[in-house]
This record gives C-alpha cells, sequence and structure tokens, in this order.
C-alpha cells in the first residue's frame, strides 16, 4: 500500500470507517447475537473489502463497525505490531478513520485486531479485543456437512471431535492439536477460537475483555462475553496442557532479547542457524527490554 | 387330583395352499395327563401322535379343539388360545418337549446345549453345567464328548443330548415323542431310570414310544389314536 | 414379561403415494410399485409387539421391507404413517415418530443399538476400532479417557476382537471381524433394543455361525431385546422366539418361530419353508 496515498477530496466524503452506516448497523446487530448466544457462529453477510479473503476481512469489519473517533487502536500479527499485514491494516484503518488514534501500547488501547495470538498484557473490561479466523467451526474436522455440522452443535453433540482427541492420545499419548485448540464456551458451543496458540487459551476463560471473532470468507461471527466459561476439551484424567518452552534439561527457555520467561516465545534461526527463542508480543518484549535497561542504568 | 393337562377334541389338519390340499393328521384326540404320571399315546404310524404333542407344545396350530393346561400357580389356561409371549413362557418355565430332532448353534458345545434351559431359568451358568454333566452321565453320554458340538454326533449321542436338556429343566409337563428310538439297550435303560424318577419329582409325561414294552413299563395310562374317535383305554395304576 | 415397543400401523411409502396404493400394491399384485403414482409401497401397515429381553426375527425376501421396517425404526428414515410407542420403566409411553430430532437422536444413541449388513454404515473407517466405540461412549458424557479406553478393551474382548488391533482402522479388518467391531461398537452403551439388519449375510459359514453364538450370549447375559432381520430361516429359528414374515411391505404371518417354520399358515410362507434348502 502508498504510504503517500492520500484520499480525493471528493472522496473524503466517503463514510468514517469505509462500511456505510447501515452496514456496520448490521454488523453490530450481529455481533450483539453473538454475545447474547456465547459461542454460536452467528451468519453475516460479509462484505466486499478491498483486499482478498485469508487477510483478515473479517475481522476488519468487526473492528470498523465498532471504531469512533475517541477509539485509540492497536493491530498486531503473530504478537508483533510491525508485521507486514498488521501495518498495512492499521494503515487502511488510517486511512478510512480520520482521526482515529493509533498505538501499539496494549493498555492504552481499546479495540485490538490481532491475528493469532493475544496480547501478554491482561486486558480490561473497557478494550475489546477482535480476532481474525479463517475457519470457524471446529467440526469442520469430522463432518464435511454443513446441516450436520449445525445439528451436531445445537445438540451439543462434540463426540467425534472427542474421539479425535482421543485417536490422538492413542497415538502420540497426548492431545497433539497446537493452534485452534476447540473450547466449550459457557458449557456448550464448542469454538475455534482462531489460530492462538494453545498458551493463549487460558486467557479466554473469564476475560474482562469483550472478545469477538470474525471469518470473512466464512460469514460468521462469535463471541466470548466478558466473565465467560472457556473450557479447552480435555478428559478428566488427561487434562489441557500449556506450551511449556522447556530446553532438554527441563528449564524454562527465557526471551534472548529481554529474558522475560512467562511470555509465548517464537523460534528463530540467527544468522548462523542457530535457534534463538524471542517473545512474540513485540511490545510487551519492548517495555521489559527498556524497563530493563533502565533498571541496568541506575 | 386335577390333570395338569386336559385334551379335549383336539384335531389338526394341515392346509397346502399350492396343492390346494387338506391334510389330516389328527382328530377328535381326548387326554389327561397327571402330576408324576406318564400318559403314553399309542397307534399306528401315521395316526398323527406326534401332531398332538406339536399341538401341544404349539408347535403346530390346532385346528380344533381345547387344550387345558393348569399351569404352577395354578391358572387354567387353553394353550390353543394362549398369546405367544404367554407360550414362551411356558416353554422356558413349565412345558418341555423332547423332539427327535435338535436344533441348536454349531459352536454350541453338549454341555452347554443341555444347560441351556436352566440359563434361560436363570441358574447360574457354572451351576447349570455341573447338573448338565450329572445328567449326561446318567445317560452314558462320555465326558469326553461334553466339550464337543453336537452336530458331529451319532443319532443316538444326539438323542441323548436332546434327553438330556429335556429332563434337565424339571418341566411341569414333559412331552416326549420317542426318547429312546435310537438308543441302544443299555442306554434305553437308562433312560427309562431317569423318565421314572421324574415321577417323582411330579413331572406330568405324555409320551410317545417306539417300543410296546417301555409303554408298559413306564405309562400309567395309555390313549390309542388311530381311529377317529380316540379311545381311552385304561391302564391305571 | 414386559412390552418395551408396540408399533402400529407403521407405513413407509417413497413417493408422494396416492389412495390406490394399498390395493394396488402388496403379495396378491406381486409388487411393491403402484401402478397409479409410480411410488413404492416399502411398508403398509405392520404391527408388532416386542418384549423385553425377546428376540424378534422378520424374515422375508428382497423388496420385503424388513430392512425399511428396521430403518424406521432407528430413525434413520421418517414414516409415511403409523406410530411406535416405547415403553421405558423410568416414563411415561411415547411414540417415538412424535419425538423431536433432538430426542430421537438421544435415544437412538443411548437406548437403541443398529447393526447394520453394510459395515461402512455402522462404523467410521477414519476412525480406529477402538475409536468407533469411545465415539459411541462420549455421546453419553463419559470424559475419563482410561474409563473410555478400558470399556472399549472390554467391548472388543467380548466379541472376540483381536486386541492387538483396537488401534488399527477397520478397513483392514476381514467382513467378520467389522461385524464383530460394530456389534461391540452398537453394545457400548447398554441398549435396550438391539436392531441387527441382515449382519451375517454373506460372511462364511464359520463366521456366521461365531456371530449367532455371540449374538445369544449377549442376549442371555445382558437381556437386550432385539429384532433380527433375515431372509435366511437357519438363522431365524436359531435365535428368535417369535417372528414375523413380510412380503411385499405387508406382514404375511407372525407367531412362534418353530410354528411358523413347521406349521405355516399363509401359502407365502409355506412356499419360502418348502424352498429352503
Amino acid at each position: 500500500m502508498n504510504p503517500n496515498y492520500e484520499l480525493d477530496p471528493d472522496e473524503v466524503a466517503y463514510n468514517f470507517g469505509f462500511l456505510d452506516e447501515f452496514a456496520k448497523r448490521e454488523v453490530r446487530r450481529a455481533i450483539l447475537k453473538a454475545i447474547a448466544i456465547p459461542g454460536y457462529q452467528t451468519p453475516y453477510a460479509s462484505r466486499e473489502m478491498p483486499m482478498g479473503r485469508g487477510f483478515g476481512t473479517g475481522g476488519l469489519q468487526l473492528t470498523l463497525a465498532l471504531v469512533g473517533p475517541d477509539d485509540r487502536l492497536k493491530v498486531i500479527d503473530q504478537g508483533s505490531d510491525d508485521s507486514v499485514n498488521a501495518v498495512n491494516l492499521r494503515r487502511f484503518i488510517e486511512l478510512t478513520c480520520p482521526g482515529v488514534d493509533t498505538t501499539e501500547a496494549t493498555r492504552e488501547a481499546t479495540l485490538i485486531q490481532s491475528r493469532h495470538r493475544i496480547p501478554e498484557h491482561p486486558l480490561g473490561e473497557d478494550q475489546v479485543l477482535v480476532l481474525q479466523v479463517p475457519y470457524p467451526d471446529p467440526l469442520v474436522l469430522v463432518e464435511p456437512s454443513e446441516r450436520k455440522r449445525k445439528a451436531m452443535h445445537g445438540e451439543g453433540d462434540y463426540s467425534r471431535l472427542l474421539t479425535r482427541l482421543y485417536e490422538d492420545i492413542v497415538q502420540f499419548e497426548e492431545i497433539t492439536i497446537a493452534h485452534r485448540y476447540p473450547t466449550r464456551i459457557a458449557a456448550h458451543y464448542v469454538i475455534d477460537p482462531s489460530p492462538i496458540p494453545r498458551y493463549d487459551v487460558p486467557r479466554l476463560h473469564h476475560s474482562p475483555a469483550l472478545i469477538l471473532l470474525g471469518a470473512g470468507r466464512e460469514r460468521k461471527i462469535y463471541a466470548v462475553p466478558p466473565y465467560t466459561d472457556a473450557v479447552p476439551l480435555a478428559f478428566d484424567d488427561v487434562p489441557f496442557r500449556v506450551e511449556a518452552f522447556l530446553d532438554p534439561d527441563g528449564v524454562r527457555r527465557p526471551c534472548a532479547r529481554c529474558g522475560a520467561t512467562d511470555t509465548y516465545l517464537d523460534e528463530f534461526l540467527d544468522a548462523a542457524g542457530a535457534k534463538v527463542y524471542q517473545c512474540s508480543d513485540s511490545h510487551c518484549c519492548n517495555e521489559r527490554c527498556l524497563s530493563g535497561q533502565q533498571e541496568g542504568a541506575r | 387330583m386335577e390333570p395338569v393337562l386336559r385334551v379335549e377334541g383336539l384335531a389338526k389338519q394341515f392346509l397346502l395352499h399350492e396343492q390346494g390340499e387338506r391334510i389330516p393328521s389328527c382328530a377328535e384326540v381326548f387326554l389327561e395327563a397327571w402330576e408324576g404320571r406318564l400318559t403314553a399315546l399309542v397307534g399306528p404310524t401315521g395316526a398323527g401322535k406326534s401332531s398332538v404333542l406339536k399341538c401341544i407344545y404349539r408347535t403346530y396350530l390346532p385346528s380344533a379343539g381345547r387344550m387345558l393346561y393348569r399351569d404352577r400357580a395354578g391358572r387354567l389356561l387353553d394353550l390353543a388360545r394362549a398369546g405367544e409371549h404367554e407360550m414362551l413362557e411356558l416353554r422356558r418355565g413349565e412345558l418341555g418337549f423332547v423332539t427327535q430332532f435338535l436344533y441348536c448353534l454349531p459352536r454350541r458345545s453338549a454341555l452347554d446345549v443341555v444347560a441351556e434351559p436352566l440359563v434361560a431359568q436363570g441358574v447360574d451358568r457354572g451351576a447349570a453345567r455341573d447338573r448338565a454333566g450329572a445328567m449326561l452321565s446318567r445317560l452314558c453320554v462320555p465326558e469326553r464328548l461334553w466339550g464337543v458340538p453336537p452336530a458331529t454326533f451319532s443319532g443316538g449321542e444326539k438323542q441323548r443330548v436332546n434327553l438330556a436338556r429335556g429332563l434337565l429343566g424339571r418341566p411341569r409337563l414333559l412331552l416326549l415323542d420317542e426318547p429312546t428310538a435310537s438308543l441302544d439297550p443299555a442306554t434305553a435303560e437308562r433312560a427309562v431310570e431317569v423318565i421314572q424318577s421324574m415321577k417323582a419329582d411330579r413331572v406330568a409325561m405324555l409320551a410317545i414310544f417306539h417300543h410296546p414294552h417301555l409303554v408298559t413299563r413306564l405309562a400309567d395310562q395309555v390313549v390309542e389314536l388311530g381311529q377317529p374317535l380316540a379311545a381311552c383305554a385304561g391302564k391305571d395304576h | 414379561m414386559r412390552t418395551i415397543l408396540e408399533v402400529a400401523g407403521l407405513s413407509k411409502i417413497y413417493g408422494h403415494g396416492c389412495p390406490l396404493c394399498a390395493e394396488a400394491t402388496g403379495p396378491d399384485r406381486d409388487t411393491n410399485l403402484c401402478r397409479h403414482c409410480g411410488s413404492v409401497v416399502a411398508a403398509l401397515d405392520v404391527d408388532l409387539r416386542l418384549h423385553e429381553g425377546e428376540i424378534l426375527g422378520i424374515m422375508g425376501e428382497s423388496g420385503s421391507g424388513k430392512s425399511t421396517l428396521v430403518r424406521l425404526l432407528y430413525f434413520d428414515e421418517p414414516p409415511s404413517r403409523g406410530t411406535a410407542t416405547w415403553h421405558d420403566p423410568a416414563l411415561p409411553p411415547v411414540d417415538l415418530f412424535t419425538l423431536d430430532a433432538a430426542r430421537q437422536r438421544r435415544l437412538r444413541n443411548h437406548k437403541f443399538g443398529m447393526v447394520y449388513q453394510n459395515p461402512h454404515l455402522g462404523l467410521n473407517f477414519n476412525v480406529s476400532a477402538g475409536g468407533n466405540i469411545a465415539e459411541r461412549l462420549l455421546m453419553s458424557d463419559l470424559a475419563n479417557y482410561g474409563e473410555i479406553r478400558g470399556r472399549a478393551r472390554e467391548l472388543l474382548a467380548r466379541t472376540e476382537v483381536q486386541l492387538e488391533r483396537m488401534d488399527e482402522s477397520p478397513r483392514t479388518f476381514s467382513g467378520g471381524m467389522q461385524q464383530r467391531v460394530q456389534i461391540a461398537k452398537a453394545l457400548a452403551t447398554r441398549p435396550a433394543l438391539l436392531l441387527l439388519d441382515e449382519v451375517t449375510t454373506g460372511l462364511d459359514l464359520s463366521v456366521q455361525a461365531r456371530i449367532l453364538d455371540l449374538i445369544l450370549e449377549i442376549q442371555q447375559e445382558l437381556r437386550t431385546a432385539m429384532v433380527v432381520v433375515t431372509h435366511d430361516l437357519g438363522v431365524i429359528r436359531l435365535l428368535a422366539g417369535r417372528t414375523i414374515v413380510m412380503k411385499y411391505g405387508r406382514v404375511i404371518e407372525s407367531g412362534l418361530t418353530d410354528q411358523v417354520l413347521e406349521d405355516p399358515q399363509h401359502a407365502y410362507t409355506q412356499r419360502l419353508v418348502a424352498s429352503s434348502l
């Protein structure tokens, strides 16, 4: 996207937030319905957006329906504010929502759009998190027919999904799902929480912030309302586990940049080809580095 | 003493639709059976003796007549009109039939075949098999055959299995269709002993015998078939 | 002996049906197809009654409607007419066909079991044999992996499936073993009613004997009521206490099995019995 692009004066008359107000209202209605039925995949008429499907159009429509001139927006992709997709989305929103503030600081944002991660810093009641979802339905793994999937969701019959977990344990002695871990919301609907890692799934449970999930291509919106039960599927005797990031000696790896031992780490290869582990949440990592330097300076 | 079974005017004919024929089997049969007594059915071949037994057991549907049966609880019912579930219950607990044929699963051992009626009555399988073994011994079935499926047995061996199964159930009314026909004299003798002992157990019996001397030895009453009006020849002991 | 199922006037017509369907089809007309409207009368006015723990045989040739009947009872398809009253000791009697889809599925998953002639209909071949059983157990809120696996193992052992193969897909199993996995799966929830649709048809005789034996043992042990559908007189004689004979969707004759086989009343039954090898 051309960073020097400016809207023509007569195009400036375009609506705040790209979508017309009627479209935004319909999306908000779908959001309200999704909140009223936690975990239910609410269908909506996903609009044509100026980027391809698969680039976050679902999350974007949610953000554009909610954003106002007083909002402060944070956009991240894989935890980072400065990855290409995050930058493009943020610029688009800045362009179509003149006057909106953007920030990298999690605690300052009122609206956060994210792909594949939930920020490390805990969210508050006055914040809304929007997650980008490729495929909303966890049952698509075991049942190709949408009609049958709807019946299974309606009856809370997730036995085929649980069987998949059983087969994992039989074969690998543990559940091998790394991301998109099926999670039961408010004791009924099981959702695909989007490709967030297992590490982030516990953040859904009783979150003070509202969490919205949008799938543009699949035309579904769903929600985990604040303070709602979000329980990952597991067995009584094979409980849900998050990534441990242990080295071969069983010691928790720290971030190579900031030294944190309580964040989700990405694995890189450095110039020499060695494995390096670093915080996935770039803002959090930057903050810690900064406070570490300040510590060091004292 | 009230009879366990009173058959009045029993008649059976087969209606063969394909051939358009009516085949009479037996007619105007009157007989009674009492606790602890054996009534023998005699008559020439084709007189319908087996048919009478099969009608009582409801393998055949009687064409006419009544078969009044007094069950263990003292109730009187007409077997000709009894419901199917009622008949199944009676067959499980009170009515026994030792036929010429042995229908059983190819894999069942002789011991299990004999024990089956007891198991159906709720007896523990182990105990049932013990009693089955005892009965098979009494009827001279060697132990080496107990674990073998009877499909491969000789006619006589099959008959002993059939007999053992029928006698073990201790029914209230036992129907016997030529129970010793294929047995050698020694085993036949054993069978006779067991049948005699059934009388002591108050089992009522209705039997067809191959050999007239068995009728002499075992029957307390003889009913002769062969004529349209069956004569009730008295031979009360 | 308690009645658990009472079927009355059960009918299934494929097509829109017309007032002349009934008299245009049936054994007298030698067809299932109504010549006036082209509908297929697969089953018409079937009545039957099943008691707790009994085995009822349904005998008939192809096109008799016997398989249609069990499919209707298992909710694989809706009936055109008729009722099927289910008597659960803990609940008031209910007509199965008036229940909503969710309740029907509950009954299907918890109280009924079905074994199909074609194992592909009863088993999920993308999942291991043990997984198939786990799937059924997981429908009933069992949430302990160890218990589920233990019970699956128990059931497979009971149906004589080689335990070393419990984690393999049934795709690689012989026909007889596939049927045994199906039986194990159907029994997982200790159903009150088990429907068996030609389960031994097409299998080798020795395999057939083994499965029939198993079915009888299970019935004696668990007192499960069963409906056995078959065209094989030998199977009927061995398993069923009572039998109904069907032809072109109608019940031709019913009675105690030995009576139906040795003293058949209806012309068709007489022909059927006489033709058996």
